[in-house]
């Protein structure tokens, strides 16, 4: 049967891509086999939500070994939402790249640039859709060493300091997930999260495993930019090609939060997780840390990518504030932030890129009279600015507005106070750049730049779009991310 | 003594320290990156050593053995080297595009450069 073979295609069509792209050489026929290998995942990613939807988890044996003993692929609800959010944010940013690549990276590299991409993409998918630790280590690797070749190949030199920065960093944090995997092998003689699960109940007093579960944050705490470990993300951010900036902030980060529920929830259980450790407690005030001080530290920020990276990790704070909260809502607040973040993010460095293409430029001093002289561009960037902000009828609206009730139902009232200063910061930083682009006047008046190119403005509207579409019609995100968190939880209820 | 008993995971949490804090404190890019081998090293001996069954011969199938070591944590650990090596390569071929375009391979001097910009 085809579709138990689906997990498995999902993450090795792009694995095989890769090379392939090496080999064409040509940048446009690798994009078009990027596109192509992008789509079907997207449509797998489509259709595994749907099944699992109907018939539950779908668990795919590598080699047809049995699941402790073999590595196996185990997509449930949760992993096949966070699935089709990578497939899909990976599919609009190529849309976007076929012009948008040939700005900033050389004809020659193109390919090349390609065939990083369709790496990072297969380590995300794998992190994702893997029911066994150590398999997640390596694709987290995959996908790590790829995305530091990405960074790189930004035009600004301080983009390999960057990469270099973002490498030693993640090297250390995906080391300390690597101690960790080891330290619970030792003392379940198991790899796979399943089973992992079910023996790890028995050893919650172990020393060992209190170890192995603080490597485990710490490693995936550095990968996900949890305050205070976010030092690289918004200098890798602001100086990456901006595409890349586009891809990696709407997934790399997500994947890192999904990795983190899966073994908080999933592995360790919540019992553990909470009452066991003090984790709740120290992600609370660091969640809460990283909402006030990267939406401060944004408003200062003078490079409109390097102000969204702050805001990136001020947006991470909501997530672990969600997920400290323990509670089901929590979780479902984290879940479908995960999909609105990634959207409006997507939509925001997108639309920065067009504007650096005509412009020439991302500090906020380029961008000013944009508003008339790019009037789509600054459209999309008003609006993916007012759901970052969570103004109603946007996505960003409802991913604070379950937050909310989650702290409600929660009791921790003083939460509140920290998320509605987060939005008045966000608008302060958002309106900064408002007022630049429609409330300035051009310095130069010679040859004003014209409109983006219709193929670059197509896949950022389509974001957007798709923000103001689950700020409207909630049914189908919020679903998914219920179930998601009910399975999630439930695995030790 | 039991002290000494685990001595191969005193010689792990060493060799981790020591990598460690090559990477913080050294201002050398290339040197970072020897730290962060270090580093790498202590887990792959971390591993290799959790594999070892007291009394286990090495993991070849033999008549007149009956216990073998676990060769699986080797198995993993193989893997994590070629990451590491990886790595290894990508750091390096970033430090020598860093010493193309600052002139330097110093941190404090990159630093420097790019402030003044």
């Amino acid at each position: 049967m085809t579709l138990t073979q689906l997990p498995a295609l999902q993450v090795i069509l792009p694995l095989i891509a890769a090379p392939v792209c090496l080999l064409l050489r040509s940048g446009r026929l690798a994009w078009l086999l990027s596109i192509l290998v992008s789509t079907t995942a997207l449509i797998i990613a489509v259709l595994l939500l749907r099944l699992v939807l109907e018939n539950g988890t779908v668990i795919y044996s590598y080699g047809g070994w049995a699941a402790p003993w073999g590595i196996e692929y185990r997509v449930d609800i949760a992993n096949a939402f966070v699935l089709a959010i990578v497939a899909g944010i990976s599919t609009v940013v190529l849309l976007f790249s076929r012009v948008g690549v040939s700005y900033e990276i050389k004809s020659s590299d193109q390919s090349l640039f390609y065939t990083a991409y369709l790496l990072c993409l297969t380590g995300l998918l794998g992190m994702t859709a893997t029911g066994d630790a150590f398999n997640l280590f390596v694709f987290l690797e995959i996908s790590s060493l790829s995305s530091y070749v990405l960074i790189a190949m930004g035009p600004d030199r301080r983009g390999l300091t960057a990469a270099y920065q973002y490498l030693i960093m993640g090297t250390i944090g995906a080391t300390f997930i690597l101690i960790a995997v080891g330290l619970l092998y030792m003392v379940t003689g198991t790899l796979n999260m399943a089973d992992l699960a079910n023996r790890l109940p028995a050893l919650a007093q172990s020393r060992t495993l209190r170890v192995a579960f603080a490597f485990l944050t710490v490693g995936i705490g550095l990968k996900l930019a949890l305050f205070p470990l976010h030092l690289w993300l918004p200098n890798a951010y602001a100086y990456a090609p901006h595409v890349v900036s586009a891809f990696l902030a709407a997934t790399a980060t997500k994947v890192a939060v999904y990795v983190l529920l899966r073994f908080m929830y999933g592995v360790f259980g919540s019992s553990f997780t909470f009452d066991s450790m003090p984790l709740q407690f120290i992600l609370m005030v660091l969640g809460a840390l990283a909402v006030l001080s990267g939406s401060t530290i944004a408003v200062f920020q003078h490079n409109i990518k390097r102000m969204l990276g702050y805001s990136s990790v001020a947006q991470i704070g909501y997530m672990i504030l969600g997920l400290s909260l323990a509670s089901v809502s929590g979780l479902t607040a984290t879940l479908v932030h995960l999909l609105n973040h990634a959207l409006m993010k997507g939509g925001l460095f997108l639309a920065v890129a067009c504007m650096a293409y005509q412009l020439g430029g991302v500090r906020l001093a380029d961008l000013a009279g944009t508003g008339q002289r790019m009037p789509w561009t600054s459209a999309a960037f008003v609006v993916g600015g007012l759901s970052l902000i969570g103004v109603p009828l946007t996505a960003g609206f409802i991913s604070k507005w379950m937050l909310v009730v989650a702290v409600l139902e929660t009791g921790w009232w003083p939460l509140l106070i920290v998320i509605a200063a987060g939005s008045l910061l966000t608008v302060a930083y958002i309106w900064r750049v408002i007022e630049m682009i429609y409330f300035r006047s051009a310095a130069t008046a010679d040859g004003p730049p014209q409109e983006a190119h219709w193929s670059l403005l197509a896949p950022v509207w389509l974001l957007i779009a798709a923000n103001i579409y689950f700020g409207i019609d909630t049914q189908w995100s919020v679903d998914v991310a219920r179930l998601a968190a009910q399975l999630l939880f439930g695995v030790h209820a | 003594m039991d002290m000494f008993a685990l001595y191969n995971y005193w010689v792990v949490i060493f060799l981790m320290m020591t990598g460690f804090y090559v990477v913080i404190a050294s201002g050398n890019l290339v040197k970072k990156i020897i730290g962060l081998n270090l580093f790498q090293a202590s887990v792959f001996i971390l591993y290799i050593s959790m594999g070892k069954v007291s009394g286990g011969a090495a993991p070849i199938l033999r008549e007149t053995v009956q216990t073998y070591s676990n060769p699986l944590p080797h198995v993993l650990i193989l893997t994590a080297i070629v990451v590491g090596v990886a790595t290894t390569a990508l750091g390096l071929a970033l430090v020598v595009r860093i010493k193309e375009a600052y002139g330097t391979a110093e941190e404090d001097e990159i630093h420097s450069q790019d402030e003044s910009l």
